[in-house]
């Protein structure tokens, strides 16, 4: 286990006063190790940005403390913190050229001009953006501004890098293009990654860790595949991929693993969670892609959408309905049509019971 | 809203005349007055030919000169007085967050902008009497900066106003303190602004002249007073020729300040 990079503490963080007060953040903590690309995660609203500025120190907690390698930083303004911002629209200084804006936080740090000088080269190399040196950021187009103004931020060398939604500006080929180039960065420079999205594709492939917040709540906290795989509740199954949402009833536990008994009779076994009891009714998120199916079966196929490398199926059994996936791995069309019967397969490992 | 043909009052009958002959009647006058002050003659109205002799007596004159050496310092230095004030005024209004008033005070910075300029006069006239300040340079220079501070401030405050102030965050945080990010972000962002309010200042300082009579002692005739001097004991194209140069100069100053307006506000990308 490496040194702790950041650690919040029961952080609230209401705005306004009286009738008008929002919640921002209710009671977050979470603690982010060095060198970690450490993501949150979630809807618009949910206090991503917020969280960010209390790090960076743009805001100050209503409650709750943060520590940046163990020291507390509350009162502390943002020019005393070791952490630099990639900001959502890059605020890069329009009157400065490009050197000057990735030299300018070395500068306020009172270093040599040879000393800048030679971090701004190194930097603009970084991002691969070196012949831009003595252009101004009106010259650039969005995705270069995006490359300067992560050097900005990188040039001073922070120990903590805070990134809010860099790439939400930029088109989708160049987006993707980033995502591997950002990661790549975060682990030759050895800085901590703070990175704020609400893109899911993006948290999922470049996090070591992701935490997914709601409503200034952090919903849970793991690697892209716990959250997949392992979704703590219904929001984070709901937000993260899809997930057909089926109630159940437990009909036998047998140790760690309850068999669950859905409308039409299907057992589903099922990783315990809670202090369940046989009888009890509970909710399974079950993911679209991990069902099985195979001709003849109590299962009609209601629709047939083609999604290129995939076909979703609606099902349904009585009242009960559901989402299936396949990849359309080697025929190019649906194996199943609207009106056949089918019949399920879900393997034991796949489904989650929700604590909620 | 009718079906047919809407109503628009650049299209009824005429107004391309009347248009013309608003502009004939603003700027005629002004025309005149440039014409004749390259005339020979020394009865203003009576052209007898071209010549520069009257710029060449006008410059000469040490009475204008004085004048003329008066209104440009009481003009440089209210506006700079009112130029900084203006500036920390709009920062404080513009920037600082949980400020109470935040409206009554840009409503108050902005209100002397409607009152009646002979009520300023009066009011300024009595509060030197009661503080005791002698009427001359220094007396005329703070009247002219009080009122010159919402002229600069409207285009310092609408410059703010169109600035990011993520800017400025982006600045503190890369280690620039309050002083930093003011040195090297705020204000050379802020210039545009402060340069068009400080045109603003000097031209309307430069012209003044309700309140300058009312408040200028011996020693600090402005152009303005010494053109009006001048007037009641007959014009001669010298007057006219003094009021074209300060034309020119308000022309200048005026052009300017619009370019410098016209310029789109920043943003941050
Ligand atoms: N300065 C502020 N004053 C008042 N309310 C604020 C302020 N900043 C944020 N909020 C509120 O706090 C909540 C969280 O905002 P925040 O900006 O952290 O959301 P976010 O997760 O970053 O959303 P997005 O994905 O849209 O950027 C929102 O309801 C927002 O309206
Ligand atoms: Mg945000």
């Amino acid at each position: 286990m490496s040194a702790t990079a950041i650690a919040a503490n029961n952080l609230v963080k209401i705005f306004g006063s009286g009738p008008n007060a929002v919640t921002a953040l209710d009671n977050v903590s979470l603690t982010i190790s060095d060198n970690e690309f450490f993501t949150l995660l979630g809807p618009s609203g949910c206090g991503k940005t917020t969280l960010l500025r209390l790090i960076a120190g743009f805001e100050q907690p209503t409650e709750g403390d943060i520590e940046i390698f163990g020291s507390a930083v509350a009162g502390l303004p943002p020019y005393e913190r070791p952490v630099n911002t990639v900001f959502q629209h890059y605020a890069l200084f329009p009157h400065m050229n490009i050197a000057e804006n990735v030299g300018f936080g070395l500068k306020m740090l009172g270093r040599e001009q040879r000393e800048i000088d030679e971090a701004v080269t190194t930097s603009l190399s970084l991002v691969k953006m070196e012949e831009f040196a003595t252009r101004t950021p009106a010259q650039l187009s969005g995705g270069q501004q995006q490359r300067i103004a992560l050097a900005r931020a990188l040039a001073p060398r922070p120990k903590v890098l805070l990134l809010d939604e860099p790439l939400s500006a930029l088109d989708l080929k160049l987006r993707q293009a980033m995502r591997t180039e950002l990661k790549t960065l975060q682990r030759d420079t050895g800085i901590t990654f703070v990175f704020v999205t609400h893109d899911q594709e993006e948290a999922l492939t470049m996090s070591d860790r992701i935490a997914v917040m709601s409503a200034g709540l952090i919903q849970q906290i793991g690697t892209a595949r716990d959250i997949y795989e392992r979704p703590d509740n219904r929001f984070v199954a709901d937000f993260i991929g899809d997930s057909n949402f089926i109630s159940a009833t437990i009909d036998v536990i047998d140790s760690d693993v309850a068999h669950c008994v859905i409308g039409n009779g299907l057992t589903i076994p099922t990783q315990l969670v809670g202090d369940h009891r046989v009888g009890d009714t509970v909710t399974l998120a079950i993911r679209p892609e991990k069902i099985g199916l195979s001709g003849g079966g109590d299962w009609i196929i209601k629709e047939s959408i083609y999604l290129g490398t995939d076909t979703s199926y609606r099902i349904a059994s009585g009242t009960q309905e559901m989402t299936v996936r396949e990849q359309n791995a080697r025929t190019g069309t649906a194996r199943f049509n609207v009106g056949d019967a089918v019949s399920l397969d879900v393997a034991a490992q796949t489904t989650t019971m929700l604590r909620d | 809203m009718s079906k047919k043909k809407s109503f628009t009052l650049g299209e009824l009958p005429g107004a391309k005349i009347w248009t013309l002959a608003f502009f004939i009647y603003l700027y005629a006058p002004m025309v005149v007055l440039v014409v004749y002050s390259f005339n020979e003659n020394r009865r203003v109205m009576n052209w007898t030919g071209f010549s520069l002799d009257w710029y060449a007596k006008a410059f000469a004159n040490d009475n204008i000169q004085r004048a003329a050496w008066n209104s440009l310092m009481i003009a440089l230095v209210a506006t700079v007085c009112a130029v900084t004030i203006a500036t920390l005024a709009a920062l404080i209004l513009g920037r600082r967050n949980n400020f109470r008033g935040k409206d009554t005070s840009t409503g108050l910075i902005s209100l002397p902008l409607v009152v009646p300029e002979i009520a300023t006069a009066v009011a300024t006239l009595c509060f030197f009497a009661v503080v005791g300040i002698q009427l001359g340079l220094i007396s005329v220079i703070i009247a002219h900066t009080v009122f010159c501070i919402p002229f600069a401030f409207l285009p310092i405050r609408a410059r703010l106003e169109g600035m990011d102030d993520t800017l400025e965050q982006a600045s503190r945080d890369l280690y620039a303190n309050d002083w930093q990010t003011f040195r090297y972000v705020t204000l050379p962002l802020l210039m545009p602004g402060i340069f068009a309010g400080a045109m603003l200042s000097f031209i309307i300082s430069i012209d003044d002249f309700i309140i300058t009579l009312m408040v200028a002692g011996a020693g600090s005739t402005t152009l303005p007073l010494y053109i009006y001097g001048m007037i009641r004991r007959g014009i001669t194209p010298e007057v006219n020729v003094i009021s074209t140069v300060m034309l020119a100069i308000s022309i200048v100053f005026i052009t300017a300040y619009w370019l410098l307006t016209r310029r789109q506000s920043v943003t941050t990308h």
